[in-house]
């Protein structure tokens, strides 16, 4: 790991952290904007002057009142979350067989499983509505995350299997000369190496979840069932055309700070990984 | 043994795209419209000839190329940047860990308008910071041309899909073991040989997989376009176009043989990768 | 003794046969569940539309479920269709946009069989005619649209006008003439005309304006003849090319509704074409221009032409495969009873489609501009989508990005209208 702040030169320094600020600058910026916009009152949004006038709170005020954004930010955890659950339960235990156990046909497996991505969203979605409505899936939350699982399963096998391929093939070897079985091989010793790769393919699978827009709204019905992008996109006026700016800010920003909070909470456990010392000895 | 593991995993697929596959398949040799009015019938390859001649299609697929090549090229260098800087140790490591997450996790449709309200040119930040710092003689308007939509739009897909190249990269990056570097630095290499021979090498298996999954996305990427300069007839995307067919042409025969050649682009794509990296399964 | 049971028995008939009669009648208005897909009550609009629904389920002893639709009317007719296309019975009652006639048809309940024919003539012609495919009124109109000249009265007064213009070329000359003065007076963003030029079915509806305004027509012709390719429309489409850059900003080429009114609001334009919604809006006494702006009808395209306003609005539907049509049609027809429309103009302030209510003192005290929408409203120009049906989207397809096209400058008029004509003609074939 690159250790900048032990470098002898200062001008390295200063150049690596000129860098870390673009990259927030960057990344943040238009996150920041949104934020305050969703302060600004609704006539002040349009103006060409940069700052706002006034700042206030009605925009948040109008999202909270709404009791159906509160349940859709439930359903969106519990159809994200179980997403992620199931992705990661199967995905792993086939990205572990692909990548340490042997047997042939493995590129073929993987292959199949990447057709699933590689569809243009809309395609499918006349099949999936139909196939849903006969499954008796459509309107409830299983059914989402059964169609959700078209995008977070492969990316979740060929991510997981890499990471299996990765690891050096003598933690094995001990476990398997003590005769413990493949399954537990994989529980006990690898499962828990692969820490970080688990950590970022289930927070990217979440991330994809939660924003998911079109399988979502073509496929709820029922306001108790509607995830938190389907009831931003609801976000009207009195008429058709108007688009409450503010309030979408201000949902948005809302939409955004569980994930912000669960990045926070898991990203240490991205860089645990295996200068935990488990190959060493 | 193995067999039982992969099963699961092998029977979703199944379960989830097999009907949606097979329809497709079969609408896309049939003339169906989803006007309620008009019998099916069957016509063979006729909507495939119907597409590759027409120059709007082609267009699109042009499109989608140059955006693909940009998007993923530049996402792919920056993330490995960010993925480095995160991975080091310094004050505000966490800050940079969470900032570098934030564009991916706001929704697509919301940040599209964003950024599309950002470069309006009137009251658009984007031009009147410029047109202040009179790094551009007067405001202008992005969104209107290719010539500057193109890149704008390339733009804000980097800024909304490095992240997911970053955290890829970074959970690569644990994959290598620290002592590699101890032993480089005790042998005397320097900062950036030890970058060329232990980090680039041993990343580049994890690169390789975030390409792919980059590149999937890419070719078949619709909303950026759809929200920022939807309609516009010379910035369709292959996604867009298909779902012009589709849904507001109501030609669903059309529009699967469409689905069906971009599967089939994608397909080649892949393999392309993966001959190219020798990426090897066994 | 024997006429006795004999009446008795008679009653009984009568009563039994009542009882069947009414069990054959009764389950289908009232019990019922009916859902609604309606605008999302989110927003006032579909809050308000929401308990009108629940007030007639109570009177009637139904129920009601109501399904908010997304914001953006294309993500709303591809939702929809994915239910049409699978004849589902999970909704009863759409809302529909005055476009999508000819698609819906096939999938939509013959309202004639509900209405009868003077119920019907108190409705617009103009919108009747365009809801009608095939003899079969596919819905009933609600709330209706039209696009209006938004013109800045304090503005107006400034540079010595009097009244609005009356003719494009009027409204160029003041355009130019109020933005020089304006941006010199230290205003620099200030445009003189904005409007929707957007390769959307917004330019569609703009463009439509221009043509039929110059006497250009609309395109298709409901008799199915093809007049896009004519020498007035080509000067409508020049006329509005000459704008950009001039009184109109350059990105006026990727404008919607939205933005258009947000430079507006915001003081920063003298002109503006928008539909009705923006009214209130601009009104409401947090906004800069409150007091200060009024609406007139778009200009004529020269002294000859013919003031237009595209129609837009929303309709009612009833699908064809509900289960419960007849209580679906009641809460329609209490929806846009005279009653219900008048207490929703003067609630949202939105356009009745029943003419009679321009005049009513209630609705007009609330909405005083509605005066002089009226004669707007009743000459409004239908888009072709009637006559073109299921492929209108095609059609305006064509038409918004060869539009588009012109106003950026990526094609000339005359070869603009030879391609749609090309894709209309080959379309009505």
């Amino acid at each position: 790991m690159k250790d900048p702040d032990n470098d002898k030169s200062p001008v390295l320094r200063i150049l690596f952290y000129l860098l870390v600020a673009v990259i927030l600058v960057f990344n943040l910026f238009p996150f920041v904007y949104a934020l305050l916009s969703s302060f600004r009152p609704s006539n002040d949004l349009f103006s060409t002057d940069l700052w706002p006038k006034a700042l206030g709170l009605d925009h948040y005020q109008a999202v909270f009142k709404d009791a159906r954004f509160v349940g859709s930010l439930i359903n969106s955890v519990i159809v994200a979350g179980s997403t992620v659950l199931i992705s990661l339960a199967l995905g792993s235990l086939c990205a572990y067989a692909l990548g340490r156990l042997p047997f042939r046909f493995k590129a073929p497996v993987l292959y199949l499983v990447l057709t699933m991505t590689m569809f243009p969203q809309i395609s499918v979605l006349s099949g999936l509505f139909v196939m849903l409505k006969n499954l008796g899936l459509f309107n409830t939350r299983q059914g989402l995350v059964v169609t959700y699982l078209i995008f977070t399963m492969p990316f979740t096998i060929w991510v997981m299997t890499q990471y299996f391929r990765s690891l050096p093939k003598e933690l094995e070897e001990a476990a398997y000369v003590d005769g413990a079985s493949p399954l537990t091989v994989f529980w006990q010793i690898l499962l828990p190496l692969t820490m970080p790769g688990l950590i970022s393919t289930g927070l990217l699978a979440f991330i994809a979840a939660w924003n998911e827009f079109l399988f979502a709204l073509t496929f709820t019905v029922t306001d108790t069932m509607k995830t938190v992008p389907v009831v931003i996109s609801q976000f009207s006026g009195t008429s058709a055309f108007e688009q409450p700016w503010g309030s979408i800010m201000a949902a948005s920003m809302v939409v955004t700070i569980p994930l912000i909070i669960l990045v926070m909470i898991f990203q240490y456990r991205i860089v645990a990984g295996l200068t935990a010392g488990a190959v060493k000895g | 043994m193995a067999w039982y593991l992969i099963l699961p995993a092998v029977f979703v697929v199944f379960l989830v795209i097999g009907f949606p596959l097979c329809q497709v398949i079969v609408y896309s040799f049939m003339k169906i419209k989803l006007d309620g009015v008009t019998p099916p019938s069957f016509v063979g390859i006729d909507n495939y000839l119907f597409i590759f001649s027409d120059s709007d299609f082609w267009h699109a697929v042009w499109v989608t190329l140059i955006f693909s090549f940009f998007s993923v090229t530049i996402e792919g260098i920056l993330g490995l940047t960010v993925a480095l800087v995160a991975n080091s140790k310094f004050k505000g490591r966490t800050l940079l860990r969470v900032a570098v997450l934030i564009p991916w996790a706001i929704p697509t449709v919301v940040s599209s308008q964003i950024w599309r309200w950002m470069f309006n040119d009137i009251y658009g930040v984007v031009n009147i910071i410029l047109a202040n710092l009179h790094i551009i003689p007067h405001k202008l308007a992005w969104l209107s041309t290719p010539a500057t939509a193109l890149p704008v739009i390339i733009a804000v897909d980097v800024w909304k899909t490095t992240p997911f190249m970053s955290l890829l990269l970074l959970a690569g990056l644990q994959l290598i073991p620290g002592d590699l570097y101890e032993a480089a630095s005790i042998d005397g290499a320097s900062g950036i040989r030890k970058f060329f021979a232990i980090t680039l090498p041993l990343v580049t298996p994890t690169l390789l997989v975030a390409l792919i999954f980059r590149t999937l996305d890419a070719l078949r990427v619709f909303d950026i376009f759809y929200i920022m300069v939807g309609g516009q007839g010379n910035m369709a995307t292959v996604a867009t176009y298909n779902q012009q067919q589709l849904i507001q042409f109501l030609d669903a025969g059309v529009g699967s043989a469409t689905s069906l050649t971009i599967l089939i682009f994608i397909m080649i794509f892949v393999v392309i990768y993966t001959r190219f990296s020798k990426t090897s399964f066994e | 003794m024997r006429s006795q049971s004999h009446s008795l028995r008679r009653n009984a008939l009568r009563w039994f046969g009542s009882l069947v009669v009414a069990s054959l009648i009764t389950p289908t208005v009232f019990g019922a569940t009916i859902r609604f897909a309606g605008d999302s009550d989110v927003g006032e609009g579909g809050r308000w539309t929401r308990a009108a629904a629940e007030e007639w389920a109570q009177k009637t002893g139904n129920k009601v479920e109501y399904i908010s639709r997304p914001n953006d009317a294309s993500a709303t007719l591809q939702l929809f269709q994915q239910y049409w296309a699978a004849k589902s019975s999970d909704v009863d009652i759409f809302m529909v946009d005055v476009i999508w006639q000819g698609i819906l048809a096939p999938h939509a309940v013959d309202l004639k069989k509900y209405y009868k024919e003077d119920e019907i003539k108190t409705f617009f012609p103009t919108i009747i005619k365009n809801n009608t495919v095939g003899g079969k009124l596919v819905s009933i109109p609600w709330f209706t649209d039209a696009g209006l000249l938004y013109y800045r009265t304090d503005l107006l007064e400034k540079y010595g006008y009097k009244e609005p213009p009356k003719t494009w070329e009027e409204l160029t000359e003041m355009a130019k003439k109020i933005q020089d003065g304006e941006r010199k007076a230290g205003k620099p963003d200030f445009q003189g005309f904005v409007f929707q030029g957007k390769a959307s079915e917004s330019v569609t509806c703009n463009a439509i304006e221009w043509i039929y305004s110059y006497g250009g027509g609309t395109i298709v012709e409901p008799d199915k003849k093809v007049t896009i390719n004519n020498p007035k429309a080509i000067k409508a489409l020049e006329t509005a090319k000459s704008w950009v850059g001039t009184i109109s900003p350059l990105g006026v080429t990727t404008y919607g509704e939205e933005d258009a009114r947000n430079i507006w609001q915001a003081g920063n334009a003298a002109f503006m074409r928008n539909w009705p919604y923006a009214y209130a809006l601009g009104q409401d006494p947090k906004s800069v221009i409150s007091g200060k702006f009024d609406i007139s009808v778009l200009p004529k395209g020269g002294t000859d032409g013919k003031n237009a306003a595209c129609l837009g609005g929303w309709q009612l539907m009833i699908s064809a495969y509900s289960k419960v049509p007849d209580a679906a049609a009641d809460l329609v027809k209490y929806l846009t009873s005279p009653e219900e429309q008048k207490k929703h103009s003067i609630a949202l302030s939105q356009l009745p489609t029943l003419p009679a209510l321009y005049s009513d003192p209630d609705v007009l005290a609330k909405a005083p501009f509605f005066k002089n929408i009226l004669p707007v409203l009743e000459n409004a120009v239908a888009r072709p989508s009637t006559v073109t049906g299921a492929d209108y989207n095609q059609l305006s397809t064509s038409f918004f990005q060869n539009v588009n096209k012109v106003l950026s400058g990526g094609a000339t008029a005359p070869e603009a209208v030879v391609a749609v004509e090309k894709v209309a003609k080959r379309i009505v074939r």
